[in-house]
């Protein structure tokens, strides 16, 4: 005894898809406000603007997925792009060995994904092995990881990239490089958390961490792997982010950790933990990014921005909740 | 004998919540200075008429008249003010105050500058706790109390409010015999006082032992009403059940085969002690015992979820001793839990999901899963086990109880177990599905598999079993087999350790 009517089809694809729907209406309203909203160059500026916080955001959504939460992701991008823009600097290796040729990308690839797997894993470790609270062990991370950033730049900003590396913050065709690799971690982050027994555990820690237990799920290693592979969308996330500045600073990337959480939650990931989709995160970054970037455009004041953005969050959580009583 | 005049009328008392009706023209009438107790199975309706009383919902339609009025409330605060008070039957002290505290909550006594008189609470709180002849210092922090006394805590604190009718739902489960006692002395007092109590209670021998008279619902209609007096157990039984005993129990007779699972001074530095007991292949082993028993506990251990201190297990004659639970489904052991809600589904997933989870390293193709298999194996199962949905895409907390406790049994069958632990299964369920996975229980076993049942329904027990352990604070007190000599008595007075 199935129920089709047109009526409830319309409204469960509506409770489904609402986030996409607000996208498209803001798509809208900044077309009609802005003549010319709609070019290549204000797409591909919008999709590059959000490849970086859309990387993070992918990696935060499998926290918040298992019912974590994680305040150090923007140091972390800090921490790691420092790093890997002084191995990625021209002259790194001739500071060692003067007869040493430059670097090839991938050695400050490596290291971006190296270290971010490392700090991450910290974080899992805290929370997995030593029973912190996610938010009191990344609240310390947070800090910490800044502070190491600092003490490696010595306040210098770190510049003189190889051309390969500053190549990264560009283009192939019409096609931006962030663009690309952001594209290329949506697919990864949507096979692992789709098809992997990864992904089923990230669900299952999160939906209910006493069941998953008893269903042999181990849930220490497990909360560890999350944080680390969180931790290696920081590190590609800081790559891209280095590539794109070519001028690392220890200070960079402030506050990028709310941007990302913020994009995870509009997107429909439950901050309870035990739910979240990969492409409504996508859609949570790029109503972050149209509403920044029309704002801008329409010469809007930044901190009136900010205004906007919050109410967005506080919108988009509301109708979530109200989709839950319905 | 001339009609006596009633405390409480409760009449045609309807309540509909979206897609069901809980209670359907239901009545409860209480006299002043009496207890009344109020049976049924889970679901009959007992919980919500009490959450009409208590204001915590309205009713849909019917009246409610106390004390000579005909009351219309809001929130609890009303019916508080009607002079009437309940002892819920989950506790919900905060740990980290005070017994004193506790009972005040909310309506501390003030002094003429409008602070807090902690002298005068101190005083008042050591009368009620000697109301309930419980000798505990009243700053005492309700963290250092055992449950039982949070328990009469509890019951003070209803007493405190001065009601002229006390509802007290399942007071006695988490009490010892003795305890028990000290609790009907409490009531008897009451009582004398000319208040009256409804004592909502599963345990027969209780309601005999203390009420004057019983209202009895089903399925969340109004069945009757007696003097206790009047009526013998298995009439109750029968009005509580409403058809006979031997559909709710199919047991089938199975052939017993060899031992499977052997537990040899099987200890826990606190929970049990000593425990040896063995399970035989066709058979369905009866675990009982009151609260706190260390019945879960014990399955917790064997499962792997918790370290002993000591003893043996073995499965299939090979050593077992697994760290994890993962270790102890590789071994062939599955763990149907007690709590349903939270430690068994994953509401929000669909029930594909909360059908594969526990096997879904099996489902490994490469690195990735094979999501047409694992769709296939959950039709099987709906299937075999009959859970009513219209497609796995469900989310399992859409479910009724009943239907989620299939599919949490179809989880634990797909890894394929030898040994199944059930604790609990029918807890909160309807009587059609009860008598549908107990009927499921039977063609387990037919087909090979043993089970470990632990149950707190006497009758479920003792309709299911082969053989009954049961077992008091931490030790087995016996190992019987389930034939005409066990009585509920027996069971009984083996549970609470008086033999």
């Amino acid at each position: 005894m199935q129920e089709n009517t047109k009526g409830v089809n319309i409204k469960s694809l509506f409770s489904k898809y609402g986030i996409l729907f607000m996208l498209l209406v803001l798509i809208l309203i900044m077309t009609i406000l802005i003549p010319g909203f709609i070019s290549i160059s204000n797409i591909t500026g919008i999709l590059t603007q959000s490849s970086i916080y859309g990387i993070m955001a992918l990696g935060v959504t499998f926290i918040i997925i298992s019912g974590g939460i994680d305040l150090s992701a923007g140091s972390m991008v800090a921490l790691v792009a420092t790093v890997s823009a002084i191995v990625g600097q021209a002259d790194s290796a001739r500071k060692i060995l003067s007869s040493v040729p430059e670097l090839g990308l991938w050695a400050p690839l490596l290291t971006a994904i190296i270290v971010g797997a490392l700090a991450g894993g910290i974080n899992g470790f805290l929370i997995a092995k030593l029973n912190l609270l996610p938010f009191i062990a990344t609240l310390g991370t947070y800090t910490i990881a800044r502070g190491i950033a600092l003490v490696i730049a010595q306040g210098q900003a770190i510049s003189g990239l190889t051309a390969s590396f500053a190549a990264v913050g560009g283009n192939i065709g019409i096609v931006p490089i962030p663009v690309l690799i952001f594209v290329i971690c949506i697919i990864i982050c949507s096979v692992l958390l789709n098809r992997t027994k990864f992904g089923c555990n990230t669900y299952s820690i999160g939906g209910n961490a006493s069941a998953a237990r008893i269903t042999g799920i181990n849930i220490q290693r497990n909360i560890i792997m999350i944080y680390a592979f969180a931790g290696i969308m920081y590190g590609i996330a800081a790559f891209v982010f280095a590539g794109r500045v070519q001028s690392v600073n220890a200070g960079a990337a402030k506050n990028y950790e709310m941007t990302a959480i913020s994009a995870s939650i509009i997107g429909g990931t439950s901050p309870s933990g035990g739910k979240g989709t990969i492409w409504g995160v996508v859609v949570g970054t790029m109503i972050i990014t149209v509403i920044r970037y029309g704002l801008t455009l329409l010469g809007v004041d930044a901190y009136w921005q900010q205004i906007a953005e919050g109410a967005i969050i506080v919108i988009a959580v509301i109708l979530a909740v109200r989709k839950k009583k319905a | 004998m001339s009609e006596e005049k009633y405390l409480l009328e409760m009449t045609g008392i309807t309540k509909e919540f979206p897609g069901v009706k809980a209670l359907r023209g239901v009545e409860l009438k209480v006299k002043a200075g009496e207890v009344h107790g109020l049976l049924g199975e889970n679901g009959a309706g007992k919980s919500t008429m009490m959450n009409c009383l208590m204001c915590i919902f309205p009713p849909t339609t019917g009246t409610i008249i106390f004390d000579g009025q005909e009351r219309v409330g809001h929130t609890p605060y009303d019916s508080l003010n009607f002079g009437i008070s309940m002892v819920q039957q989950e506790l919900s002290p905060v740990r980290d105050r005070s017994i004193m505290s506790n009972i005040w909550m909310g309506r501390e006594p003030h002094n003429k500058l409008g602070l807090i008189d902690w002298k005068k609470m101190q005083k008042d709180t050591e009368e009620v706790l000697k109301a309930v002849e419980l000798d505990e210092n009243p700053k005492t922090l309700m963290r250092d109390l055992t449950v039982a006394k949070m328990q009469m805590v509890e019951i003070a604190r209803a007493i405190s409010y001065n009601a002229k009718l006390i509802i007290m739902d399942e007071p006695s489960s988490a009490l010892t015999e003795k305890e028990t006692q000290q609790l009907f002395r409490v009531i008897r007092k009451l009582k004398a006082e000319g208040r009256s109590v409804i004592y909502i209670s599963h345990k027969l021998d209780e309601i005999k032992a203390i009420t004057d008279r019983v209202s009895v619902y089903r399925d969340g209609t109004y069945v009757s009403s007696a003097n206790t007096a009047d009526i013998t157990q298995d009439q109750i039984i029968e009005m509580m059940v409403g058809r006979a005993v031997s559909d709710i129990f199919p047991k089938v007779q199975v052939p017993i085969g060899e031992t499977v699972l052997k537990v040899e001074n099987l200890s826990h530095e606190k929970f049990f002690h000593n425990v040896s007991f063995e399970v035989h292949k066709g058979e369905i082993f009866g675990l009982m015992g009151l609260v706190g028993a260390g019945r879960t506990e014990l399955m917790e251990t064997i499962f792997g979820l918790r370290e002993r201190a000591g003893g043996s297990v073995t499965l299939n004659g090979k050593d077992l001793h697994p760290k994890s639970g993962r270790d102890a489904i590789d071994a062939g052991i599955a763990f149907i839990t007690e709590d349903r809600r939270g430690n068994g589904i994953f509401p929000v997933q669909d029930i594909q999901y909360n059908t594969v989870i526990a096997n879904i390293q099996s489902y490994k193709k490469g690195p990735l899963l094979d999501l047409k298999q694992m769709e296939k194996d959950t039709d099987e199962y709906i299937e075999k086990i009959q859970v009513k949905t219209p497609n796995q895409q469900q989310q399992i907390k859409n479910l009724s109880g009943g239907n989620q406790q299939k599919v949490l049994i179809g989880r634990w069958l797909l890894t394929d177990p030898d040994v199944i632990i059930m604790d609990e299964p029918t807890r909160g369920i309807d009587v059609g599905s009860k008598a549908e996975i107990h009927k499921l229980i039977g063609t387990l076993v037919a087909e090979g598999k043993c089970v470990i049942m632990i149950s707190s329904e006497l009758p479920e027990v003792m309709g299911m079993s082969d053989r009954i352990m049961v077992m008091h604070e931490g030790t087995v007190t016996g190992i019987l087999e389930n034939n005409d000599q066990v009585t509920a008595e027996g069971l009984m007075a083996l549970a609470s350790g008086i033999e």
